[in-house]
C-alpha cells in the first residue's frame, strides 16, 4: 500500500506560524483582569468599588490625621473653620474614659488588673506554648479573685452567712473580730457547712447512692467557697472603692470578660441539659433558655437594677454592678446554650457509640468525644455572640452605670471642650476602640478556627 | 463449593480451626425487642461459647445489627434477658459500663474520633476507662497498631487514612481495651472492594488467636472460612444456625435458601 496522499486534500508542508502568547497569568494586570475585570457586571462593581473608596476614604483620612487637631489645652485649639478630629479632647479625657471615677490615686490598681490580665491572656491565646493547665488556673481561677480584691479593695465584711440571718450565732460566740475577720460569720459558715454536708450525705445515703463521697463533694465546694469568701474578706489594707465608681472601658472589660468566661461554661451545661434523657433538666434548660431569649436585654438589666431589690429581703441589696454583671452573663449563656446546641446536633451518632462501646462514662464521652468537636464546629458562632455580647455591654448605660461609650457622652457635656467637633472625635474615637477590640477577636477565631481543623475531611 | 463466590475467594484466607470451648460467653434467652409497633427481634435465643465465632447474616432490616447492638447495651431490650461475660444486662449503668469494657465493637462506618490522632484514638479507653499510665498505653496501641500492620499511621488524623486503614485503627482501637468478646456490625460492608480483604485478614488472624467474634457480615468466605456457626435471621427472628459447611451446602429453610440464592451467584 502506497503511503503517498492522492486524494486532493490539502497538507499543509509549512509550519504555521505561531501564535501569540497566551494572555499573562501573573503579574498585577493579570491579577486584576481576573478578579477585577472578568465580566460585565464585575466590572461595574469594581467601578462601583472604587467610587464608594473614593467618596469615603479621602474625608475620613483628613478628618482624622490631615486636617485634625493634635494639641491644645482646651476648646481653643480645636475652634474654627476645616477643623478635623480634636485630638486633644481624646487627651484630655483618656483617665476618664479608660477609668470612669474611679479615684486617681488608686488607679494604679485598675492598671495592675489590665496588666496581669493581658499577660495571663496571651500565653493562653497562643496554641503552641505550654503549660496551659496552669495558665488557665491561673487565669480563669487566681485572677478574678485577685482583680476582685485589687478594684474594689476586699474586705467585704462578711458578717452572716444563713444561720445568723435567725440570729442563732452571736449569742453563741459574741461579737469577736480577729483581723477585720468576722468571727461570727465563720462560726455561722462552719456550722452550715457541716449540716448541709450531714443533709445531702443522709439524702444520697437514703436514696441508695454513696452519702460518703456527696457529703466530701459539699465539703469540697463549702471549703473552696469559704477560701474565696476569707480571701475577699481580709483586709489587705487597700481602700473601699465603690463600683458607683467605676467606669470607662474598666466597666466595659469587666462586664465583657466575665460576661464571656461564664455565658460559655454556663452555656454549655444549659445545652447538653436541653439534649438530656432526664425530662426534668431538659423542661428546666428549655425553660430558662426560652425566658432569657424572650426578654429583652434592656429589660433584663432594668429588672435587675430597679425591680430586683423590691422582691429582695430587707437589708439584702447586692451591688448595682454585681447585678448587672449576673443579668448579662445569664443572657448571654442562653443564646450560648443554643449555639454550642447547634453544633452537638452536627456530631454523628456514630460518635456517641463509639465512646460507649469503648466504656467511657456519660462525662467523659462528652468531655473527650462530643465537645471538642461540637465547639470546634461553632467557634464561628461563638465568638460572633462574644463579639455582640461586647457591644452589648454598653446597654448598662441605661441603669447609670457608666461604661466606655457612657463615659465618653458624659465627657461631651464638659463646656472646657464643647466644639462642633467634639462629638464627631469621640465617636470616631470609640468606633476605632470597639473596631480593635471586636476585629481582634474575629481574627483570633479564624485562626484557632484553622489550628484546630484536624478532620481533613474536606 | 465452587459456586461460592464473594469478595475474597476462600483461598486467600487461612482457614481457622481452633475449637470453642464450653463456658458460655454471650446468653441471650427469649430477647424481644419493639421499636414503637414495630417488633424487631422476636424471641432470640442465642449461647455464645467462649472462642467461638459466630457469622449472622439475613437480608437488611432483619434485626442482625439490633441483636448485636443489645449485647454492649447499644440498644435496649424489652423483654428476655442478655448475660454477657457472667454479667446481666440490667439498666444499672455500672454493669452497662462493666460489660462494654469487656466487649470490643466494630462499627461499619468505623466511628473513629476524628479530632485525635490514631494514636489518641487507641490509646483514649485504655487511659480513661483502665486508668492505664499514658506511656504504657502508647506501647499497647503501637503494638496492637502493628499487629493490623499500619505503625507508621500512628501520628496521622483519621481523615487522612483510607477506609481499610481506618477500619483496622477501628479494630486495633476495641483491641487495646483488652476485650474478651468482639462484636463486628458490618465491618466491610463500607469498604471499597479491594479494601475488604485487608480487613478480613485481620479478623481471621484474631479469630486465630481462639477471640470470641460476632460478626454481622455478608462475606460468606470468611464465613467459611471462620465461623463455627452460622445464624440466618429473617424478620427479626433467627431462621437458621447451622455449621457453615452445612448451613452452605444444604439449607434447611426456604428463605435461607433464596436469600443464599441472591448472594452467593
Amino acid at each position: 500500500m502506497s503511503m503517498t496522499f492522492d486524494d486532493g486534500s490539502f497538507i499543509r508542508n509549512e509550519m504555521a506560524p505561531a501564535l501569540p502568547p497566551p494572555t499573562q497569568r501573573i503579574g498585577a494586570v493579570a491579577w486584576m483582569r481576573e478578579n477585577l475585570f472578568s465580566g460585565v457586571l464585575n466590572t461595574l462593581l469594581t467601578v462601583f468599588g472604587i467610587c464608594l473608596v473614593a467618596l469615603i476614604v479621602p474625608p475620613f483620612v483628613r478628618f482624622m490625621f490631615l486636617d485634625a487637631v493634635w494639641t491644645g489645652e482646651n476648646r481653643e485649639a480645636c475652634l474654627g473653620p476645616q477643623v478635623g478630629a480634636c485630638w486633644p479632647f481624646i487627651q484630655a479625657k483618656f483617665g476618664q474614659l479608660i477609668y470612669g471615677f474611679y479615684p486617681i490615686s488608686e488607679r494604679w490598681r485598675v492598671d495592675i488588673v489590665f496588666a496581669s490580665g493581658a499577660l495571663l491572656l496571651v500565653p493562653l491565646m497562643v496554641l503552641s506554648w505550654p503549660f496551659k493547665r496552669i495558665n488557665a488556673f491561673l487565669f480563669f481561677v487566681a485572677y478574678p479573685v485577685v482583680a476582685f480584691v485589687l478594684l474594689t479593695g476586699g474586705n467585704i465584711n462578711a458578717s452572716a452567712f444563713l444561720l445568723e440571718r435567725f440570729g442563732l450565732i452571736r449569742g453563741l460566740v459574741g461579737d469577736a473580730q480577729i483581723a477585720g475577720v468576722n468571727l461570727v460569720f465563720w462560726v455561722d459558715y462552719a456550722l452550715t457547712a457541716l449540716l448541709v454536708m450531714a443533709a445531702i450525705g443522709g439524702l444520697i445515703a437514703a436514696l441508695g447512692g454513696s452519702g460518703r463521697s456527696a457529703a466530701r463533694t459539699t465539703f469540697w465546694v463549702f471549703l473552696a467557697l469559704g477560701l474565696l469568701i476569707f480571701i475577699w474578706d481580709v483586709d489587705v489594707g487597700l481602700d473601699y472603692v465603690e463600683t458607683r465608681q467605676w467606669g470607662g472601658l474598666l466597666v466595659t472589660l469587666v462586664i465583657a470578660v466575665t460576661g464571656i468566661v461564664a455565658s460559655l461554661p454556663l452555656g454549655i451545661l444549659l445545652a447538653l441539659g436541653r439534649r438530656s434523657q432526664m425530662p426534668v433538666v431538659r423542661l428546666l434548660s428549655v425553660v430558662f433558655i426560652e425566658f432569657w431569649r424572650g426578654v429583652p436585654l434592656i429589660t433584663v438589666l432594668f429588672f435587675a437594677t430597679y425591680m430586683l431589690p423590691l422582691f429582695l429581703p430587707q437589708g439584702t441589696n447586692p451591688d448595682a454592678l454585681l447585678r448587672a454583671l449576673v443579668g448579662v452573663a445569664l443572657f448571654s449563656a442562653a443564646y450560648m446554650a443554643e449555639v454550642v446546641r447547634g453544633g452537638l446536633q452536627a456530631i454523628p451518632k456514630g460518635q456517641y457509640e463509639g465512646a460507649m462501646a469503648m466504656g467511657l462514662t456519660w462525662s467523659q464521652m462528652m468531655r473527650l468525644i462530643v465537645l471538642p468537636q461540637a465547639l470546634t464546629l461553632v467557634i464561628p458562632g461563638i465568638v460572633n455572640s462574644f463579639i455582640s455580647l461586647f457591644k452589648d455591654t454598653t446597654l448598662v448605660l441605661i441603669v447609670s452605670i457608666f461604661d466606655f461609650l457612657g463615659q465618653l457622652r458624659a465627657s461631651f457635656t464638659d463646656p472646657n471642650w464643647a466644639t462642633p467637633v467634639t462629638l464627631y472625635t469621640g465617636f470616631a474615637f470609640a468606633g476605632v476602640v470597639y473596631f480593635l477590640f471586636c476585629f481582634g477577636m474575629s481574627r483570633y477565631s479564624l485562626f484557632v478556627e484553622r489550628r484546630l481543623n484536624t478532620s481533613h475531611r474536606h | 463449593m465452587s459456586e461460592l463466590h464473594s469478595t475474597v475467594s476462600p483461598e486467600e484466607l487461612p482457614a481457622v480451626h481452633t475449637p470453642p470451648g464450653r463456658e458460655v460467653a454471650v446468653d441471650l434467652v427469649g430477647v424481644h425487642k419493639w421499636y414503637g409497633e414495630f417488633h424487631v427481634l422476636k424471641d432470640i435465643n442465642l449461647k455464645v461459647h467462649r472462642g467461638e465465632r459466630i457469622v449472622i447474616c439475613g437480608p437488611s432490616g432483619s434485626g442482625k445489627s439490633t441483636m448485636i447492638r443489645c449485647i454492649n447495651r447499644l440498644e435496649e431490650h424489652q423483654q428476655g434477658s442478655i448475660v454477657v461475660d457472667g454479667i446481666e444486662l440490667t439498666n444499672d449503668l455500672k454493669r452497662i459500663d462493666e460489660i462494654r469494657r469487656e466487649v470490643g465493637m466494630c462499627f461499619q462506618h468505623f466511628n473513629l474520633f476524628p479530632h485525635l490522632t490514631i494514636l489518641e484514638n487507641l490509646t483514649l479507653a485504655p487511659i480513661w476507662v483502665r486508668k492505664m499510665p499514658k506511656k504504657e498505653a502508647d506501647e499497647l496501641a503501637m503494638h496492637f497498631l502493628a499487629k493490623v500492620k499500619i505503625p507508621e499511621q500512628a501520628h496521622k488524623y483519621p481523615g487522612q487514612l483510607s477506609g481499610g486503614q481506618q477500619q483496622r485503627v477501628a479494630i486495633a482501637r476495641a483491641l487495646c481495651m483488652k476485650p474478651k468478646i468482639m462484636l463486628f456490625d458490618e465491618p466491610t460492608s463500607a469498604l471499597d472492594p479491594e479494601m475488604v480483604k485487608e480487613v478480613l485478614e485481620t479478623m481471621v488472624s484474631l479469630a486465630e488467636e481462639g477471640m470470641t467474634m460476632l460478626c454481622v457480615t455478608h462475606e460468606m468466605g470468611f464465613a467459611r472460612q471462620v465461623a463455627n456457626r452460622v445464624i440466618f435471621m429473617d424478620a427479626g427472628q433467627i431462621i437458621e444456625m447451622n455449621e457453615p459447611e452445612a448451613f452452605f451446602s444444604n439449607p434447611q429453610h426456604e428463605r435461607t435458601r433464596l436469600f443464599l440464592s441472591q448472594i452467593l451467584h
